[in-house]
């Protein structure tokens, strides 16, 4: 029997955290980190796990001792938030590009400046080039269920890649929520003991990790870490029906709620899927108009096959961002989301809004106005603006 | 969302408004409710007016937004009404709960016009008789309760002594006194039901009997 529970987004992922009970967290124990390390700290400091908790002076480094503890072949995590994650920049492509199984929980907020606080996925959204694996959450149980299945996609043998388990700051992290917790024996089958294949304290293989690479082999390089993230693919997809199994609860790529018979749909990553789930509710229900949501949980690899299929048949499509990327034309799930879109030959019409930026709240009705917006473009093929701000004031 | 009730808190960080909050929401989760319960910060620094949220349903709730009309409002520093209109969106059938010292009738002016309930409770000298310190919590947690009928009294009291119970394990000496400040908050609600619609009518002919 699954327990019942009412957990913040932080509480939630920090009782994962204990359930796996992992090696080492290196972790930076203050702001901007999250209450994670806190949380954990507590579970270590009252004997309920005998994970190794090394507080370190700065972002960059809990990254580089979580890589160490990794390549020496420990199960190894870290946790942070905004300008940490920013700080930890060098070392997210050296876990990477030396296919080290971390996981880190970040919680998504603002880069500075002006200096901000809130729900904002600009930090992970910068590092989405670094070749980690990023899975995506509405709420705190999503959260929770992704960190649950980030370990067994890390480690398989064909992925081995690090894994950023993400959940929107203040709004789910802070935020108490009805939750099912998975009991602790079931974690511990599900995510099992990390078996490493090669590592730093094995005595009888010697190894280097991280040296440096000549020309004639650093492209080789990149070459194996995007075949491990097309591997990812199919394992992301097992371990999901592995945990369904477990749980009940399905996960895949997205998800799509209400898009079967769609014409308008928006396309979002993150909690405000929720509110728009009830806006569509609303709309269905008060006007019969067919709108749907499809709702981007697994950002890198990119699902783009699979939603190019999935919005094959709307009209117009909308396509969320919480993250500027300043390249003038819109943010970087509008460009992948277009980009599919042109590949599956789809030709819905497209536009690409920002909303949410450092916390700007954004409501049902903001979202009943971008479908009416939607249907308005659908029947007059025409665009004033691709790439507006929702919720932006006017002064 | 017709099954959800909506409650939004108005403190100054420091004065617990975001624990009410979290409080409402363990107390209604264990009642079987669906919960949310969440802050929403200004300037990270003691004193700044902050807001905390909680929704309360009989199903499953995904929306993640702030609350723009809520059902009741809950003010634990009356301080706040001079800069802060806080009955903004509230329905009017509806109530606005405020933590004062002061008469009900020196605070009508400051509410904008609002024509729904409004309650007036001393959280401070119910905390100050019960406890003999002065922590609001407990008494505005308790008025709200009352007030919203979110949850029954008998069961809401219930949960909290089990909660104080697990909390104070230690200090089995402040559970009594506890529990005696949510018993008087009801005590005092339930003298004082009646609209700010009355009460103006009621100030107005104290006006002219004057």
């Amino acid at each position: 029997m699954a327990v019942r529970e009412r957990l913040s987004g932080n509480e939630a992922v920090a009782y994962a955290i204990k359930q796996i009970n992992p090696d080492v967290m290196p972790a930076f124990p203050i702001t901007p980190s999250t209450e994670i390390p806190q949380y954990v700290a507590n579970y270590i400091a009252n004997g309920e796990i005998d994970t190794e908790f090394i507080p370190v002076e700065s972002e960059h480094s809990s990254m580089s001792a979580t890589v160490g503890a990794s390549a020496a072949g420990a199960r190894a995590l870290t946790a942070t938030s905004s300008c940490g994650l920013a700080l930890m920049w060098e070392e997210l492509y050296v876990a990477a590009s030396n296919r080290l199984p971390v996981v880190l929980a970040l919680v998504n907020r603002a880069l500075s400046g002006p200096i901000n606080i809130n729900a904002d996925h600009s930090d992970s959204m910068g590092a989405r080039d670094s070749g980690w694996i990023q899975i995506y959450a509405e709420s705190n149980q999503e959260a929770y269920d992704n960190f649950l299945q980030a370990y067994p996609i890390a480690e398989n043998k064909d992925v081995m890649l690090p894994v950023m388990i993400c959940q929107d700051g203040f709004i789910t992290s802070h935020g108490v929520e009805n939750i099912l917790l998975v009991e602790d024996d079931l974690v511990r089958n599900f995510v099992g003991e990390r078996e490493p294949e090669h590592y730093l304290l094995n005595p009888q293989e010697r190894l280097a990790v991280g040296p440096y690479a000549v020309s004639n082999y650093y492209m080789e390089t990149k070459r194996g870490q995007r075949q491990a993230m097309i591997n990812a693919r199919r394992v992301i997809l097992e371990v999901a029906r592995r945990f369904e199994a477990m749980t009940g609860r399905k996960y895949g790529f997205f998800e799509e709620y209400r898009l079967e018979d769609a014409e308008y749909a928006v396309v979002i990553i993150g909690s405000a899927a929720g509110t728009c789930k009830a806006a569509i509710d609303q709309i269905r229900n008060t006007t019969g108009k067919k709108v749907g949501l499809l709702k981007i949980r697994v950002f890198r690899p990119f699902p783009e096959e699979e939603i190019g299929a999935a919005l094959a048949h709307v009209k117009a499509v909308a396509i969320l961002d919480r993250s500027e990327m300043f390249s003038a034309t819109g943010g970087p799930l509008g460009a992948e989301v277009r980009a599919a879109l042109y590949q599956a030959k789809c030709r819905a019409e497209a536009v690409n809004y920002l909303y949410g930026l450092g916390g700007r709240d954004i409501t049902v009705e903001d979202f009943c106005q971008v479908y009416e917006k939607l249907e308005k473009i659908a029947v007059e093929h025409r665009i004033t603006d691709m790439y507006e701000y929702i919720g932006l004031r006017s002064r | 969302m017709k099954n959800t009730m909506e409650i939004r808190w108005h403190g100054r960080g420091g004065q617990g408004a975001k624990t009410a909050a979290l409080l409402l929401a363990d107390v209604a989760f264990k009642a079987g409710k669906y919960v949310q319960g969440f802050p929403e910060y200004g300037p990270e620094r003691m004193g700044a007016p902050i807001t905390a949220y909680n929704r309360v349903s009989t199903e499953p709730v995904t929306v993640h937004s702030n609350i723009y009309d809520p059902d009741y409002v809950v003010v634990v520093d009356d301080g706040l009404l001079e800069s802060t209109d806080v009955t903004h969106g509230l329905k009017e059938s509806g109530a606005v709960i405020i933590n004062t010292e002061k008469r009900k009738e020196e605070l009508l002016p400051l509410l904008h016009g609002y024509k729904g309930a409004v309650y007036t409770l001393n959280a401070k000298a119910i905390s100050l008789q019960a406890l003999g310190k002065n922590y609001p919590n407990s008494p505005m947690l308790a008025a709200v309760v009352a007030v919203s009928g979110v949850m029954e009294q008998e069961e809401f009291l219930r949960e909290m002594e089990a909660s104080f119970r697990h909390k104070f394990a230690k200090k089995p000496e402040v559970i009594e006194g506890n529990m005696k400040a949510l018993k008087l908050t009801f005590g005092e609600i339930a003298k004082s039901r009646y609209s700010s619609h009355e009460a103006t009518v009621q100030l107005q002919k104290e006006r002219k009997a004057g």
